[in-house]
């Protein structure tokens, strides 16, 4: 009997090869290949005035350099503007090679290619630039102040300003029973995976071919980009994505500056190119995420209950938008997590400023407005003197409402409603996980001991799933292997293990036979990528709805080998089988030679399937109408909306009275992602996301100076969490299916990281009586608001 | 610009030994993976700071992106490739990270399974917290930790049945 993989906790596939020194990550690849460096601006706003390459030439093993006069066509184009919103009115984008300005630290000016990195770098410290200083403009409040511009053809930096409102809000506050008001930031942190950007080309020259390896989250978008830039007929361009060493957003993005000048260079030299970045080269040249300042005010009733909302937003998009409004979009829909204010009204402007670009990173804006409205929910329970969790629970959409039309547009320009979700549920879980009734007993008793502690808890709603489509391709080859592969890139997340449980379920065959390839455009050549938590709900569904297809084709060609019906067929352990008939079964590998009728018997499976061998029916033809030859079949899924996980953290935390170290004693996490696939595999994204949620409260943010330099642009200075910053995470799963697609799964990629910054909040709020309005939050920041509350 | 000075060095990674030339400034990081080819040494920060280049030297975990090339000279140097069991299977470590899904893009992964290969030689029976404790230095931007100090647990677990085993 095949034993049901789905919703098994498999231990996974990938893990022999990655735990053996066996991994192909970028670096990995092509020994032989050329190396690249860059010389990037020092400086955050300038003119580029001269570009004196002569030093550089002289090093020995120098092979080029280019600056933007050398780039050609469309190469010298500015890079695409990934998502334009009609709203976005002054999107700009950068050139790969700075175009006589420079708008942050970090921008590429030149190229270097050497025979070896080393050798780069040597000559890249060689070529002097010259330049014409601009003010820089550094954070929200010089953006906003509008006296210096980023782009001098952008009015007051304002790249966007979107609104969206349901209901009369301001009428709504002004007639509430009691009114608040908030204004709360968060500062900028960034995705910073282990691994950073990378890119390899090859250029074949004899077969006038491209083929490029980056360390992306979206390999079929970079080879049309890339296509498009170097006016390349698309078919003569492969992408592969290698194993990445983690993405967590920044590599969405694309095409990066370097994944046109690496094949673009690899071309013209008709060599193999290689670029790695470096760590200091991704804190200053990728992309960042979080800085957003929000004023808030807000009516409810005398019972807690929210009437009226409204926010206006300051979102920090850094030098350029190649990634359109998506973070401040998503801040401003997901913002009303499970809650139904009567009228709720968002404005946002996204501002430019002379820093390193900003674009999605985990939770991708959902931090910011979680953060936001269960600070609201606090302050109401604050006033009203209520328990935290009743007032949420009071405001709470009910699952007889699903489902809840919000009646806003959300990020993927669809209807924002949620699918399904019992948040009562939720809570009641997370309430009994951390004991939420007996914590004042607890809290009490610690203060007697001097102790300071507090409870927070945070709830969230996570679009996820996100459109337009995947696919999959799954074929059964003659020996019984059945290969699988998906367009959407893996940075980790056990995509083979998840995507092989699912087809080896629906077709009947082990796991061990089944093999899964993500991120190879030779493979498949239709898919959109792998962000917004959405690779088990698009690309899972596309590969069942496969699956199912190859099954019934199976079905179809094993009913004529074994002479019955198909709906008296089954498929276990691979073989197709008559049900209740012993004995009367076929090979799947055996289905897959059968499937493909031959002239030539190329080796001894194919025999059975020559047309001397094969009965004949001397009237039909040997591939039947509406067939095709093979054992295989492509299918995509497409949904008509995004599916919504939800989730409730709490957070117990311990303050210390003299130096204000803020340490976390229990974190407890009560998660529903729909129908769960691999609960090994959703823990683990729930532990780390929940690191990253740790690090933006606590330890990480970008510490710009004035003059646009990044201070702390090293693993040293920038902190994120270590083992020991890491509580133990307690976790308990609720399943409420999704509606909306064949599997009932909604996606948990994100899910960990949003509510961070909102609980942990809450619960220093609890444990000290100050209000928190600002995070991430150090010892020292802690230190200075009691010092703040003492001076009165 | 002149040439660089190569110099001729003997490293033995693996218990195998590479006889090859670099220059000065060549980093040991560099040199295993590009000299020698095993490219499960990953560098992560090129400055000491993050762990995943981290091999044992003579049988002491080190990073291996802090130290040239000719200054390993003669040194005895264990990858994550060299803590396979002699089978060719996954040894001890790589076994119960596998088991504890500890790692998930893996590329970190290399670094703590040779510092944990070390600590454990030192360390037969951790507790919990100092498990925690000994993989302090690594940093993983996927898991959250909690898998890998569970690993190394389980890993001492192998290790002691393993010793215990006639």
């Amino acid at each position: 009997m095949t034993t049901k993989l789905f919703g098994e906790r498999i231990l996974r596939v990938e893990d022999p090869r990655l735990l053996s020194g066996q991994g192909r990550y970028l670096d990995d690849l092509a020994h032989d290949a050329l190396g690249v460096a860059f010389v990037r601006s020092p400086h955050a706003h300038a003119k580029v005035t001269d570009v004196d390459v002569a030093a550089a030439l002289a090093v020995d093993g120098l092979v080029a350099v280019y600056t933007y006069e050398d780039l050609s066509d469309g190469a010298a184009e500015a890079l695409p503007l990934l998502i334009p919103h009609p709203t976005l009115t002054h999107g700009r984008t950068p050139y790969a090679l700075a175009n006589g300005v420079v708008n942050h630290v970090g921008e590429a000016i030149a190229m270097v290619v050497a025979t070896d990195r080393y050798v780069a770098e040597d000559a890249a410290s060689r070529v002097v630039v010259s330049y014409d200083f601009l003010p820089p403009v550094v954070g929200i409040a010089a953006a906003r102040d509008g006296a210096d511009l980023v782009h001098e053809d952008v009015p007051g930096n304002v790249a966007a300003r979107m609104l969206q409102e349901v209901g009369d809000a301001a009428a709504t506050i002004a007639a509430a029973p009691r009114r608040g008001s908030l204004s709360l930031s968060i500062e900028r942190s960034a995705s910073m995976p282990m691994e950073g950007k990378g890119v390899v080309a090859r250029w074949d020259g004899d077969d006038e071919s491209l083929t490029v390896w980056t360390s992306t989250q979206t390999s079929t978008s970079v080879r049309q980009a890339i296509a498009a830039k170097l006016g390349l007929p698309v078919d003569r361009v492969e992408v592969i994505t290698p194993d990445v060493g983690g993405g967590f957003g920044v590599k969405i993005v694309h095409p990066w500056p370097e994944e046109i000048l690496v094949p673009w260079a690899a071309i013209r030299l008709g060599r193999a190119v290689k670029w790695v970045e470096d760590r200091r080269e991704h804190f200053i040249s990728s992309a960042h995420e979080r800085g957003q300042l929000h004023e808030v005010e807000f009516g409810y009733d005398d019972i807690g209950v929210l009437l009226g909302l409204s926010v206006r937003f300051w979102h920090d998009n850094g030098a350029y938008t190649p990634y359109g409004l998506i973070v401040p979009i998503i801040t401003s829909t997901q913002l009303l997590g499970p809650y139904k204010p009567r009228a709720y009204r968002v404005e946002f402007d996204s501002l430019y400023t002379n820093t390193v670009i900003v674009t999605p990173y985990r939770g991708a804006g959902r931090p910011q407005g979680c953060f936001v409205m269960e600070r609201v929910m606090d302050a109401i329970a604050r006033d009203l003197g209520l328990d935290r969790a009743l007032v949420r629970e009071r405001n709470f959409i009910q699952p007889a409402e699903m489902p809840y039309d919000h009646a806003l547009v959300f990020q993927d320009g669809r209807p924002l409603i949620y699918d399904s979700g019992d948040f009562p549920a939720t809570l009641a879980k997370l309430k009994a996980l951390v004991g939420w009734d007996d914590f004042a007993a607890y809290r009490d008793a610690a203060r007697a001991e001097g102790r300071r502690v507090g409870i927070g808890l945070a709830c969230y709603v996570e679009g996820t799933g996100v459109g337009p489509y995947e696919g999959g391709h799954v074929r059964v080859e003659t020996d019984g292997t059945v290969v699988v592969s998906t367009g959407l890139t893996t940075q980790g997340q056990g995509h083979q293990t998840m995507l092989g449980q699912i087809v080896a379920d629906e077709l009947g065959v082990p796991m061990e036979r089944v093999r899964v390839t993500t991120g190879d455009t030779r493979r498949f050549k239709y898919a959109v990528g792998t962000f917004a938590s959405r690779t088990a709900v698009m690309s899972g569904n596309a590969v069942a709805l496969t699956a199912r297809a190859v099954r019934a084709k199976a079905l179809r060609i094993a009913a004529n080998a074994l002479e019955a019906s198909p709906d008296d067929l089954e498929i276990v352990d691979g073989q197709v089988r008559v049900k209740g008939s012993p004995g009367a079964e076929i090979d799947l590998g055996a289905v897959a030679v059968l499937s493909n009728p031959l002239r030539y018997a190329f080796d001894e499976a194919a025999v059975r399937a020559t047309q001397f061998v094969i009965p004949a029916d001397p009237t039909s033809p040997p591939v039947a109408s509406g067939e095709a030859p093979g054992l295989e079949s492509v299918d995509y899924y497409s949904p008509v909306r995004s599916t919504f996980a939800n989730g409730m953290h709490a957070v117990v935390v311990e303050t210390d009275p003299e130096t204000a170290e803020i340490k976390i004693l229990r974190y407890c996490v009560v998660h529903d992602c729909g129908t769960i696939i691999n609960p090994m595999i959703v823990e683990g994204q729930v532990h780390g996301g929940v690191a990253q949620g740790v690090g933006g409260a606590l330890y990480e943010r970008m510490e710009y100076d004035s003059s646009g330099q990044l201070l702390n642009a090293s693993y040293m200075d920038f902190l994120m969490p270590y083992a020991s910053e890491v509580p133990h995470i307690e976790i308990d799963h609720l399943e409420t299916p999704s509606p909306l697609n064949p599997l009932g799964v909604k996606g948990a990629g994100e899910a960990g990281v949003i509510p961070g910054s909102a609980v942990i909040a809450s619960a220093i709020e609890d444990a000290e009586g100050i209000v928190i309005n600002a995070m991430p939050i150090s010892p020292s920041d802690l230190f200075g608001l009691r010092q703040a509350r003492e001076d009165g | 610009m002149n040439k660089e000075t190569m110099y001729d060095i003997t490293l033995t990674i693996n218990g195998v030994p590479y006889a090859i030339r670099v220059p000065g400034r060549r980093l040991l990081s560099d040199a295993i993976r590009q000299e020698a080819r095993l490219t499960g040494t990953h560098v992560g920060c090129e400055h000491g700071v993050c762990g995943a280049c981290t091999v044992l030297v003579d049988g002491q975990p080190m990073r291996s992106c802090l130290i040239f090339a000719v200054a390993a000279e003669g040194s005895d140097i264990t990858t994550v490739e060299g803590c396979l069991d002699a089978d060719g299977g996954l040894g001890p470590v790589q076994q119960a990270f596998r088991e504890h899904h500890a790692l998930q893009c893996g590329f970190c992964t290399p670094g703590f399974i040779t510092t944990i290969t070390g600590y454990l030689s030192e360390h037969a029976d951790p507790t919990e917290e100092e498990a925690r404790e000994a993989i302090g230095g690594n940093l993983c931007r996927c898991t959250g930790y909690r898998n890998i100090v569970a690993a190394v647990l389980r890993a001492a677990e192998i290790e002691r049945g393993r010793a215990d085993a006639p």
